[in-house]
């Protein structure tokens, strides 16, 4: 199968294929939205480092693939994560107070501090939270697009994945499904070149992983995912369609994971610099920021004091949630069930009894009755 | 002898077993160049080359079933399963596939093949790169289920069961892969399935225990004496099958017993010893038996340090049944 690459923006910034309709201000924000993505990954590597938090999963190199695609998305739509798309949840509405406390764990998490790092959610821009376990996503989100097609509610699900993902037994039961249904939804996979340390040459013979759709029923669309522009404009296509039921969509955003798979890992092992240099040179930050330059949407130095504004703003932040109270005891077995039933409570004032004899619990964290 | 650590202890297994025998392959997601997210498989492509170490797509349903296929055809796969946390979508393959088809086949066809997998908490992993999920696989007849503590046992019963003819688990304890460091003989050896090792003589309270909580255990056991409580403290090393004739001997000994591990309470493991002593050595019995666990939950994040078991609360169990 031949799948031609769709590109708007060349990497020197030059306009090549048709643009999608954004007004100038919407313009600037999709640049905004990329640099909080760019600014967030280093100011948490840098937390990181310094023994703050635990583990990012870092998301450099794919900024126009994360935020272009979900500026497409409506307030009322789903978006279905993976590991890297918290910066598309913020843009979105997740305060950034949230996704510092999830990166921390700590009492303030709307989690409770019970999902490692970089696993966030926000129920209120329909940000369902994610396990680790790759691809399991994918179908829950056809799931959720078959009951509002069922329920009228008219929301689109966009489900986002990895290449690696493509693999998992979620992906082709998710793309059948949603295929066989017509669902209102349709597919994100973030093809970053790597799924830790396999390339994604060795995670299919197929051509294109964009390909896979049509044994499905499901078109297929390759994306410069490194070109924010292509990417909203084919997103916003598929999710055009979808809601006007004419089923689900494959869209592939070909990128480049520039750092690690995450903090604790190191890509020298298993990759050539000279890879990563070439995917430098078409870094999608760079291409937007040459295409704003060149219609005047931005000039010189305004990159350099977005980032200042964007880092001040973090690193409040940053400095709210160093600050946040201990993790109350008792959500260890709170959540469980709707209620807490008598067995967990029993575990629970057993173990607190002999927190409270060491002084390892603090106020408010004393007995359930029974 | 080498001192090595508990995952280089792994590695010089596998490295053993491939030069031994050119039927061992390894394979599973990132234990090529990378030489697996905890560096066990380090070296194994570099020296025995791409056929036998090989990356695998993002399939645990793919590397389990293509590895039955092998096993079933002449090699002898030793899979890896990143996390213990994600071998349920080859949940399938394991429980209905490489546990039944030598029963199903009267014997016709065999899988010998091992799974390994790192287990366990205490890295700050949450809920999916922290769960011991030892008890499904005990619940699975024809199945193996392997768990060393040390870097000694990690080498001879990974060996011991790449020999074997049936499908073993190795769950391997993550919390002690870089934390425990011991002497391991070079080459081949073996420590053999199904045996108990004693770790601590005593006559007071027996507490059994395995994989990363034998530390903690031993940690108890040590503050136990200083209150003058000998503890015998026992590691199982294999759970199925089980040296059933050793625990109740160990149990036997000092009447009074702790069984301790971090999976869950209810259904674990430490309720088949609790009720196999029950079954057979009640009358020995001098206090009611003890099980320290996690809680019946989910594996948290920020309070995991509380959730799996440690020194002081084995202690607590431990002068309980002393004390009863
Ligand atoms: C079922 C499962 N197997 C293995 C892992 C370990 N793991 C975490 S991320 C990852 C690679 C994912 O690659 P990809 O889907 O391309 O996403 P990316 O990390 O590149 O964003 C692996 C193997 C997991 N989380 N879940
Ligand atoms: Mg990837």
């Amino acid at each position: 199968m031949t799948i031609t690459l769709q590109r708007i923006l060349e990497p020197d910034g030059r306009l090549v294929g048709e643009a999608p309709k954004l007004s100038e201000s919407e313009l600037r924000a999709l640049f905004t939205h990329m640099l909080r993505v760019r600014v967030l990954d280093e100011r948490m590597l840098k937390l990181q480092r310094a023994g703050r938090i635990g583990f990012v999963g870092t998301a450099k190199g794919l900024e126009a693939a994360i935020i272009g695609s979900a500026y497409a998305l409506e307030k009322r739509d789903w978006l279905w994560s993976g590991l890297r798309e918290g910066g598309a949840a913020v843009m979105r509405g997740l305060p950034l107070a949230e996704y510092l406390a999830q990166m921390y764990c700590n009492a303030n998490d709307t989690a409770k501090g019970r999902q490692m790092c970089n696993h966030f959610q926000h129920k209120g821009s329909n940000y369902p939270s994610w396990s680790s376990v790759i691809g399991t996503q994918i179908s829950h989100g056809v799931g959720a697009a078959y009951a509002a097609k069922v329920r009228g509610s008219g929301e689109v699900h966009a489900i986002y994945f990895g290449d690696g993902a493509t693999s998992s037994n979620g992906f082709h039961s998710g793309l059948n499904f949603a295929g066989v249904w017509q669902a209102p939804c349709y597919f994100v996979c973030i093809d970053n070149g790597w799924a830790i340390s396999v390339c994604n040459r060795e995670q299919t013979a197929a051509e294109s992983f964009a390909d896979k759709g049509a044994a499905y029923g499901v078109p297929g669309v390759e994306v410069d995912g490194n070109d924010v522009l292509a990417c909203y404009r084919e997103c916003k296509r598929a999710l055009d369609r979808a809601r006007s039921g004419g089923g689900p969509t494959l869209i592939v955003l070909k990128t480049y994971r520039m750092l690690g798979h995450s903090s604790s890992d190191d890509p020298s092992k298993y990759r050539d610099q000279a890879e990563v240099d070439a995917w430098a040179a078409r870094d999608p930050m760079d291409r937007f920021e040459r295409y704003l330059l060149g219609r005047g949407l931005l000039k010189a130095g305004d990159r350099a004091m977005l980032e200042q504004e964007l880092t001040t703003e973090i690193d409040a932040e940053i400095h709210r949630q160093e600050a946040a109270p201990p993790m109350a005891l008792k959500t260890l077995v709170e959540d469980v069930y709707a209620d807490v039933p008598r067995h967990l409570r029993l575990q629970y004032n057993k173990f607190i009894a002999v927190a409270e004899r060491l002084g390892h619990a603090q106020k408010g964290d004393g007995a359930f009755p029974l | 002898m080498a001192t090595l650590t508990l995952v280089q202890a792994v590695n010089d297994a596998l490295k053993t077993a491939m030069r031994d025998d050119p039927s061992v392959v390894v394979l599973g997601e990132d234990v090529g160049p990378k030489g697996g997210v905890f560096l066990a498989t380090e070296g194994l492509t570099k020296e025995f080359g791409k056929a036998r170490c090989f990356d695998t797509p993002l399939s645990e349903d793919g590397i389990i079933g293509t590895g039955i296929g092998m096993a079933l055809n002449g090699l002898k796969p030793v899979c890896e399963i990143q996390f213990q946390d994600f071998i349920f979508p080859a949940f399938d393959q394991i429980v209905s596939e490489a546990a039944k088809f030598r029963y199903r086949s009267g014997g016709q066809y065999t899988c010998p093949m091992v799974i390994r997998t790192p287990y366990g908490g205490g890295i700050r992993g949450g809920l999916y790169h922290s769960q011991s999920g030892e008890a499904y696989f005990c619940h699975t007849p024809g199945l193996k289920v392997v768990i060393p503590s040390t870097p000694h046992d990690a080498k001879g019963l990974l060996l011991a069961s790449i020999d074997d003819p049936d499908p073993v688990i190795f769950l391997e304890p993550k919390a002690l892969y870089r934390q425990v460091k011991g002497e391991v003989p070079e080459g081949k050896y073996t420590v053999p399935l199904s045996t108990l090792r004693t770790v601590r003589e005593g006559k007071s309270v027996t507490v059994f225990c395995y994989g990363a909580m034998v530390p903690v255990c031993l940690k108890a056991a040590e503050q136990a004496a200083e209150k003058g409580i000998e503890c015998l403290v026992v590691d199982l090393r294999t759970l199925l099958p089980l040296d059933e004739e050793g625990v109740l001997e160990a149990a036997k000994q000092t009447g009074r017993v702790v069984v301790v591990h971090e999976a869950p309470r209810f259904c674990g493991f430490g309720g088949e010893i609790s009720a196999l002593i029950a079954e057979n050595a009640i009358e020995w019995m001098e206090a009611p038996i003890a099980r320290v666990t996690g809680f019946d939950t989910p594996f948290p994040n920020t309070l995991e340090h509380h959730y799996m078991p440690d020194a002081r609360r084995v202690l607590d169990a431990i002068e309980h049944v002393h004390g009863y």
